[in-house]
């Protein structure tokens, strides 16, 4: 398959690159800041999203959505990253839906339908260490009446202030570290015994910190198999991995855009500072890096589509190479800028900020290393 | 089943029929490859009849027209051929600066006359060319270049120097670049001729390099008679083909950085040995596994701006890029590889280091970034024509 869009593919960037210019750019992003919105996100916004069809890219067109794939979805997530857009886009309608479609819910004809009507947000808890960690999930689950009982603590769950249905990683036997004996769970955030704390991050997108203290759960709340999640949330995580690294390079890609067109206006000595080769062989370096980095996202994508099985290489490969371009990006965005670059009242330094968060998001450049080095028995 | 899969199973059975079973083994080293020529002298039956078998389809140049001894594929059918060959560890029959970089400019820029009567010899490996293209004063700066070709009517008379010619002891023809117009910039008064090696006048002598290996040479010419229908496009107009043959050299040097060969974590488990399973050193760990993931990345982008170019939706300085990280990462690879191989890589001498293999490979690399336009012109390059930054 040739690692370029098709003509289908192209169209949907392009009327998602001029939706998302148009409704959310970077001063969007400002307004809710500035205005500490409750959501953290326009639900006007959203469901805008959903009449252009973009929450249910991902959905099956028997439960009302597109039926596209990761490679449509990423290029939807690329401009999200290119505009700084605040939405639950990456958690319900990319995250969620694969999580409902690989673990074979049984409620998919009942939710699938409401994500992509834009009523229905969900949010992934896996984490529970500051570090990206699926296996050393330690939130107990056990076994309780008719279901299970839920303790233990969730950090970085985004958009998990905003989520009418969590999918939780916990343990239900085993130690951390391993990968037998994980379960996931559907848990209602308004279920008695869990405290939803929304943590304010340093890119003001959505977070939040879960605390399960004795979660009473149905037996029916399990997402695939009891004990045998691993998996589908490794699954669900590549998904994910691969929404980012796009949205990474969007990010990445924005930021050096206008980086160069700041090279080009910006006179001192009585000069344009892009006639300086210093500047300008850090440039073509940076073009480098995006172009390079844009195939390998671009082809894991594409994996993600073709043999969803066989993409953990490629995925690590194309976070790990999204998240170090993107922060080769940003820091060369805001040196090349100067004083005006650490000022909030221009936008470039906003972009270092979600980049450091996408970057720590669903492992970081040697959390995949590691990962790729141990596939390759090293 | 479509054409193309059907191109595939034929390929694919023809391959297993064709390629002698020696030619699907690794290469041992730079001496195994085959680059033909007047005076070459084949190092096995195996690697003359892999040669002939594959010359006469037409395979050593895949993608050039039949009628100039070539396959005629499309850009599609010769990427299956790249595969199907990859995956039984097929040698590559020829290597050849005439398939590689002279014979895309002829196509281009070359007279009917001279496509038939050089390519096809090019495509059956019968000439080996090298490239007159560096003096001594004129490396980066290519455009400066003395070397003279005087117009004496019938003949151009060719004086002056050439040097870092691959190979010119070796090859049997070179394509050359010279100044045609003295009086004109710099740009214009260049032009692209040809001529044989074994013409009067010519002399060669190769270069000691770091590595102890000479694979470069300076080239001299003194009162070299050209006739004048060895002329390649315009007169005064070289720089044009000098251009768009570099792209070419340039795609060529990119590739190297993927050359097989071991993967560079088994390489260094042989010395730091591993522990549970990961190398006992965690800081080469992650510097192979950092490397591993640029190089795969790389790979990857070689493939993309191939379906760009065919989509036509590349830009043509996006060469510059590929041979600037290519060869950057050709020289992190062998550095890594004599990380990896501690003072073992550093023996220069005798069967155990197979002649100091390691060390002479990882000092050639370090003219990856030289040779084709250095690692800053690329970039100046990219700085100018992709970027559009001022006074690049």
């Amino acid at each position: 398959m040739a690692l370029v869009l098709d003509e289908q593919q192209a169209m949907l960037q392009e009327s998602a690159r001029n939706f998302l210019a148009d409704k959310a750019p970077v001063a969007h992003w400002r307004k809710l800041r500035d205005s500490r919105d409750a959501d953290g996100f326009s639900r006007d916004l959203w469901k805008e999203f959903a009449e252009m069809g973009f929450c249910g890219v991902l959905v099956p067109e028997e439960h009302g959505g597109l039926g596209l794939g990761h490679v449509e979805a990423g290029t939807i997530m690329e401009e999200i990253g290119r505009n700084l857009t605040p939405s639950p886009f990456l958690s319900s309608a990319i995250v969620g839906v694969s999580a409902l479609l690989r673990g074979n819910g049984e409620r998919k004809s009942e939710l699938l339908p409401k994500i992509a009507a834009g009523d229905l947000l969900m949010a992934l808890a896996v984490d529970e260490r500051a570090k990206h960690g699926p296996r050393q999930v330690a939130l107990a689950a056990k076994r309780s009446g008719n279901g299970f009982a839920l303790s233990g603590t969730k950090t970085f769950v985004v958009d998990g202030h905003v989520a009418d249905l969590l999918i939780v990683a916990a343990r239900s036997a085993g130690a951390p570290g391993e990968t037998d004996g994980l379960t996931l769970f559907l848990v209602d955030p308004k279920t008695k015994g869990l405290e939803v704390e929304r943590t304010i991050m340093v890119d003001s997108h959505n977070a939040a910190r879960l605390m399960f203290d004795n979660v009473q759960v149905d037996a029916d709340a399990v997402l695939g198999e009891v004990d045998g999640g691993w998996p589908v949330l490794e699954s669900v995580l590549n998904v994910g991995r691969g929404a980012v690294a796009a949205e990474l390079v969007g990010c990445g890609e924005e930021a050096f855009g206008r980086t160069v067109t700041y090279l080009k206006e910006r006179k001192q000595f009585g000069r344009a500072i892009g006639e300086f080769q210093a500047l300008q062989h850090r440039a073509a370096h940076l073009y480098s890096e995006i172009e390079i980095t844009r195939a390998a996202v671009l082809k894991a994508l594409q994996q993600l589509d073709q043999k969803p099985d066989k993409a953990e290489p490629l995925v690590s490969i194309a976070k790990a190479r999204a998240g170090k371009t993107a922060t080769l990006a940003v820091q060369e965005a805001v040196q090349m800028h100067g004083g005006i670059g650490m000022t909030d009242a221009i936008d470039i330094g906003l972009f270092m900020k979600r980049v450091r968060v996408a970057e720590e998001l669903f492992g970081d450049a040697n959390f995949h290393a590691d990962r790729l080095a141990r596939l390759k028995q090293y | 089943m479509s054409d193309l899969d059907s191109f595939r199973s034929e390929t694919r059975a023809w391959l297993g029929e064709n390629c002698p079973p020696s030619m699907r083994l690794p290469l041992e080293d730079d001496e195994d490859r085959c680059w033909g020529g007047r005076n070459w002298k084949f190092k096995s039956d195996d690697q003359k009849r892999w040669l002939e078998r594959m010359a006469a389809r037409g395979w050593t140049a895949p993608t050039w027209p039949k009628e100039y001894g070539g396959g005629g594929l499309s850009r599609d059918e010769a990427k299956i051929l790249r595969e199907e060959m990859r995956a039984i560890g097929a040698r590559s029959p020829l290597d050849s600066f005439g398939i590689w970089m002279l014979g895309p400019a002829l196509l281009k820029y070359g007279s009917e006359e001279q496509k038939k009567k050089y390519l096809p010899e090019i495509t059956r490996g019968e000439i080996r060319w090298c490239q007159g293209y560096s003096e001594p004063n004129s490396g980066s700066d290519l455009a400066s270049l003395q070397t003279r070709a005087e117009d004496k009517g019938d003949h151009f008379l060719v004086n002056g120097q050439k040097v870092w010619t691959s190979y010119a002891d070796k090859a049997d023809w070179i394509f050359c670049l010279v100044r045609t117009n003295p009086a004109a910039k710099k740009h214009e008064g260049i032009s692209f001729i040809l001529f044989d090696m074994a013409s009067p006048g010519v002399s060669t002598r190769p270069i000691v390099l770091i590595s102890g290996k000479s694979p470069f040479c300076e080239t001299f010419f003194d009162d070299v008679r050209v006739p004048k229908e060895n002329l390649v496009g315009q007169l005064n107009k070289g720089w044009d083909v000098a251009k768009y043959l570099l792209t070419h050299e340039r795609e060529m040097i990119s590739g190297i950085g993927l050359s097989a060969g071991r993967p560079l974590g088994q390489v260094a488990a042989d010395t730091v040995g591993t522990e549970d399973g990961t190398l006992a050193d965690p800081l080469l760990r992650g510097q192979i596994a950092a490397f591993d993931i640029d190089a795969a990345a790389f790979q990857l982008a070689l493939e993309r701006v191939g379906d760009l170019a065919k989509a036509k939706q590349a830009h043509p300085a996006m060469s510059s890029m590929l041979k600037y990280y290519g060869a950057e990462l050709n020289k992190r690879r062998h550095e890594l590889l004599m990380s990896a191989g501690g003072s073992d890589a550093l023996e220069w001498e005798g069967e155990r280091s197979r002649g100091g293999d390691r060390a002479r490979s990882w000092l050639r690399t370090k003219a990856n970034s030289i040779e084709g336009g250095t690692s800053e012109v690329q970039l100046n390059i990219i700085a100018k024509r992709l970027l559009e930054l001022p006074g690049a």
